[in-house]
């Protein structure tokens, strides 16, 4: 079906797919220490994140397969598509844990808002490509990325899901700042957004009001929201230097923990391994955002170096909001952790983002 | 090759792209360094608690304010309640912990399937409230048979308490468990908390509820307390002082008795309600322990109807007390004059009805003084052939009648006044002139409540309609006011002096002349004013019968309206007694006697204490 270039393969970034393929197996241990019972060492969760796994495998395939390049005619088909899925929602979506964020095909069951991400990164690198250089921008060419940004974003908060909605705008904001746009008009910005901030506190769920508070005043309610950080805090403490070991966790082990494989899987790594292994998972972390922005600094064109930087900063924001939720050092929403919670929407997107990294790394040598 | 210039990124999107990095390089390190903090500085701490293993939030509950009634005698209090909570996740055997409870506090199997079924979809962290306010004994037993059960402790949770019963109860509402509906309305509420449902208790919610605390504890295995490691105080909810007398309001209850109806007793120059009288009503405390359904049913059921607050809720004609609207009008539209008189011979016939005066001889030749006084019907059936339903309606709603007072108080009615565009929008039909008549006399389609009609008196002495209402302050529990009710005018009537004047100088001799019907509310040292009325309930034939030959519920209404002193109204009130034994002057004006007697009584009382008081500080020597 391709006629495959030997360039192709020998430019192939292994390096790349290697650290991501080592975040995942952690992920996977961990997700199965998170959720193993005595009678069952391998979960139902453990063997349904496998598959995910290699479909996404498949998908990071898919990915590579052909030249990123032909990604600019099809963005904004892409992300018609994804807003489509979006609106489905609403109608068609799946009730789970209090917001309808899922979509049900057969067995499947998919998360929109997850796929979402992905599209709105392509469909912004389409439009900064040709803008992107070294002048700066003018303050109009925010317009359009905050058009593209604003539906998708305005359907993913009415899910409700803070979280995915923020990661969307941090994204957005991240390539429309490497495109060039003035810094000081994002002083600008947050001078005009700042007095809405009334209206969007009005807007919020009382849930999430409730964990804005409790992060700014943590014994405001030390028995509701302000209960899962005590508990992730307490379990990612008690793993000191070493951790406790392999399926060894207490705290999550005990239920302690709500959402222990998904949102606040770090905790359970992170009690097991200790601070050496939070520090390696972090270094891995690292390098992997390394290897993501050379390959986005040495794109052959604006679009390839937008399109990396892209899915690096949606890898880079989901890490930082994760982890600083988790340890108590910024307010809970959820958010999985890339490459490392349970979750099948977001690992296929994540891995077809994968599968563009290296698209656009294996290619810089090519026409 | 590619020429350089297309294949280099430009160097400002590199160096921006280094920006980046360098941030997000910032970040986790910021991210190694709290886990440092947390797993290396505090690591020690932190492997405690988790071995120790288990801390448990508990939450400190509120007390709910006080109610005082206006003169500071506690209306509504809250005392301390134990109640036994289970951990699920502290006892090793659920099951059997449960039958070893259920044993000693003698509960059914079905009770511990309920607990069973309770903690199943809950974390097993949070405990389950198995029996609220247990008894003495049970205390004990459960204090000594701690270690056959592991998880279960004693939590003292205040409780709300009614000190008086069914008193006032249609005006303080009571509290009971928040429902799903209005804990997702408001995050601040937890399974098992308690909210107000009706009256004041739901009205007043966020003033009284407080704010409930909490505390971390760090429990051993078995769910034993080790130490409080955080704390949150709570904030017991505030005072809230009512204009109600419950001197009054206990006089008033009296003077009601065990008959069915309602007295409602307010201040004309302000619209402070004084006292507010149901009956039979309930006894509120049932609520705040949990009600069952078969006591559930026992109000629902009741030909009595105790849970209906019939003082806004019951609507029923005004019969008589309905001419005194009809006299303002016939008055202002110069329909009468002081000397206008009316021949009564006991009933006038019109459109081939004919319409009974309630003295079968008649009245003779009666004025609109007399027509007052003696509650002539016929003099009003003639008024009513000279005004439209709709100028009657229009002088009614000025009192407020066929419009809810507003009073802080769910699901209070309006009542009706009809007029044309209501018949024709109701039934779809034109006015006949005959039911006029009905009107004049407030019987037909005419309803008002007790409120409604306490007050229309309260207007009439006054010239002024104010919004009734119950709460005097809010304040906390060191008695700074958070919140003072201002009168409120809604309606200053725009009427003549000699108006008002004719009417009120009738309203007195209907108490203070001898003809008058409603003599036997006449007090010993006060002038008051009022008008009686005896209602039907349904449409008797052509022979009269005596209140004893008649079915219960088919027997009339009595109502009386009054206040005192004339020249100066301090007080209006109004009484309804249903399916009474006599008219309004027999039953309803005793009633009301009482109510304005111990009104009296009190405030000469009251003032002579104070005198006293203030004689014993002028004495103190300096």
């Amino acid at each position: 079906m391709l006629k495959i270039d030997r360039r192709l393969i020998v430019h192939f970034d292994w390096a790349l797919l290697a650290l991501v393929l080592l975040i995942l197996v952690c992920g996977v241990a961990t997700v199965l220490s998170a959720t193993y019972t005595p009678e069952r060492l391998v979960s139902a969760v453990v063997v349904r994140q496998l598959v995910w796994a290699a479909l996404g495998l498949l998908a990071t395939l898919v990915a590579v397969s052909f030249d990123y390049r032909r990604l600019e005619s099809w963005a904004y088909v892409i992300y018609a598509g994804a807003l489509l899925l979006l609106l489905l929602v609403p109608v068609l979506g799946a009730v789970g844990g209090g917001s309808r964020r899922w979509l049900t095909f057969g067995p499947v069951s998919i998360q929109p808002s997850e796929f979402m991400k992905l599209a709105l990164v392509v469909a912004l690198a389409r439009w900064l490509h040709r803008l992107a250089g070294d002048q700066p921008l003018p303050l109009a060419a925010a317009v359009v990325p905050a058009v593209l940004f604003a539906p998708a974003g305005w359907l993913v908060l009415k899910q409700p899901d803070l979280g995915t909605a923020l990661v969307l705008g941090l994204s957005s904001a991240s390539l429309i700042l490497l495109a060039g746009f003035r810094i000081r008009y994002v002083a600008l910005t947050v001078a005009v957004i700042a007095p809405a901030l009334p209206y969007l506190w009005a807007h919020l769920k009382p849930y999430q009001k409730q964990r804005l508070v409790m992060f700014l005043d943590p014994m405001a309610d030390p028995l509701g929201a302000g209960y899962h950080v005590i508990q992730s805090e307490i379990a990612i403490g008690s793993g000191q230097w070493w951790g406790k070991g392999f399926l060894h966790g207490t705290q999550s082990r005990l239920n302690f923990l709500p959402e222990q494989h998904t949102d606040f899987i770090f905790s359970v790594f992170a009690e097991e391994w200790g601070f050496i292994g939070a520090l390696a998972l972090l270094a891995l972390y690292l390098a992997l955002l390394l290897r993501c922005f050379l390959v986005a600094s040495r794109a052959k064109d604006n679009f390839g170096t937008l399109l990396a930087f892209g899915v690096a900063a949606t890898i880079f924001w989901q890490v930082l909001i994760n982890l600083g939720m988790a340890t108590g050092s910024l307010p809970v929403v959820g958010i999985t952790l890339p490459f490392f919670s349970y979750g099948g929407s977001s690992l296929l997107a994540l891995m077809i983002g994968v599968g563009l990294l290296i698209n656009v790394s294996m290619r810089r040598y090519t026409f | 090759m590619i020429p350089l210039a297309q294949r280099e990124t430009p160097l400002a999107l590199r160096r921006r792209l280094a920006g980046f990095l360098a941030f997000a390089v910032l970040g986790l390190c910021a991210l190694l360094g709290r886990l440092w903090l947390l797993q290396v500085i505090q690591g020690e701490e932190k492997r405690l608690l988790s071995e120790n293993n288990r801390i448990r939030l508990h939450r400190v509950h509120a007390t709910r304010g006080t109610v005082l009634d206006r003169n500071g005698q506690v209306l509504v209090d809250s005392r301390p309640s134990f109640d036994a909570v289970l951990v699920p996740e502290d006892s090793s055997n659920l099951a059997l912990t449960i039958e070893n409870l259920a044993q000693l506090l003698g509960q059914g199997s079905a009770d511990t399937n309920a607990v069973l079924q309770q903690a199943k979809g809950r974390p097993a962290f949070q405990e389950i409230v198995v029996k609220r306010d247990v008894d003495w004994n049970d205390l004990i037993a459960i204090e000594t048979h701690q270690l056959d059960l592991p998880g279960v402790s004693l939590a003292i949770t205040p409780r709300r308490s009614y000190p008086l019963g069914g008193s006032l109860a249609h005006l303080l509402g009571y509290v009971g468990e928040v429902s799903e509906k209005e804990m997702a309305a408001d995050p601040q509420y937890r399974m098992g908390d308690l909210i107000g449902k009706t009256g004041l208790e739901r009205g007043w919610e966020k003033q009284l509820r407080g704010v409930n605390g909490g505390q971390q504890i760090e429990v051993d295995a078995v769910g034993r307390k080790l130490r409080v490691l955080r704390e949150v105080e709570e904030v017991p909810g505030n005072t809230v002082t009512l204009t109600v007398d419950l001197a009054l309001q206990q006089a008033t209850e009296q003077a009601l008795g065990d008959r069915d109806g309602a007295i409602v007793a307010l201040d004309p120059n302000t619209g402070e309600i004084l006292s507010y009288v149901n009956h039979p009503s309930y006894d509120p405390n049932v609520f705040a322990h949990g009600i069952s359904a078969q006591q559930w049913r026992g109000f629902t059921q009741d030909a009595h109807h105790p849970l209906t607050n019939r003082a806004v809720q019951g609507q029923y004609p005004p019969g008589s007390t309905f001419k005194i609207v009809m006299a303002v009008a016939a008055l202002e539209e110069g329909l009468v004059n002081p000397f206008t008189t009316i021949n009564c011979g006991g009933g006038v016939q019109f459109g081939g009805h004919f319409f009974r005066c309630w003295k079968k001889g008649g009245h003779g030749g009666v004025n609109l003084h007399e027509a007052l006084v003696q509650s002539c019907d016929v003099f009003f059936y003639q008024l009513a052939q000279r005004m439209s339903v709709d100028t009657i309606a229009r002088y009614a709603r000025a009192f407020g009648l066929g419009l809810p007072t507003g009073i802080a108080l769910e699901h209070e009615k309006a009542g009706t006044i009809p007029d044309t565009a209501w018949k024709r929008r109701r039934f779809g039909q034109p006015w006949y002139a005959g039911e006029t008549l009905s009107v004049a006399i407030g019987q037909g389609y005419v309803t008002a409540t007790p409120l409604q009609m306490a007050n229309l008196i309260a207007t009439m002495a006054t010239g002024v309609r104010y919004r009734p209402y119950f709460v005097k302050h809010v304040a906390t529990l060191d008695g700074d006011v958070l919140e003072e009710t201002e009168p409120e005018r809604v309606q200053v009537l725009k009427l003549r002096e000699t108006t008002l004047k004719q009417v009120r100088d009738a309203l007195r001799d209907v108490v203070q002349s001898e003809r008058g019907t409603g003599k036997k509310a006449r007090l010993k040292r006060v002038e008051a004013a009022g008008k009686t009325g005896t209602s039907q309930v349904v449409k008797l034939g052509e022979v009269r019968l005596k209140a004893q030959q008649i079915p219960w519920q088919q027997r009339d209404h009595a109502w009386f309206v009054a206040y005192a002193p004339v020249e100066k109204p301090e007080i209006a009130v109004a009484a309804v007694v249903e399916h009474a034994d006599g008219g309004g002057g027999a039953i309803a004006a005793p009633a009301v006697r009482e109510v304005l007697e111990t009104y009296f009584r009190l405030r000469e009382q009251r003032s002579g204490r104070l005198y006293a008081q203030d004689r014993s500080a002028a004495d103190r020597p300096l």
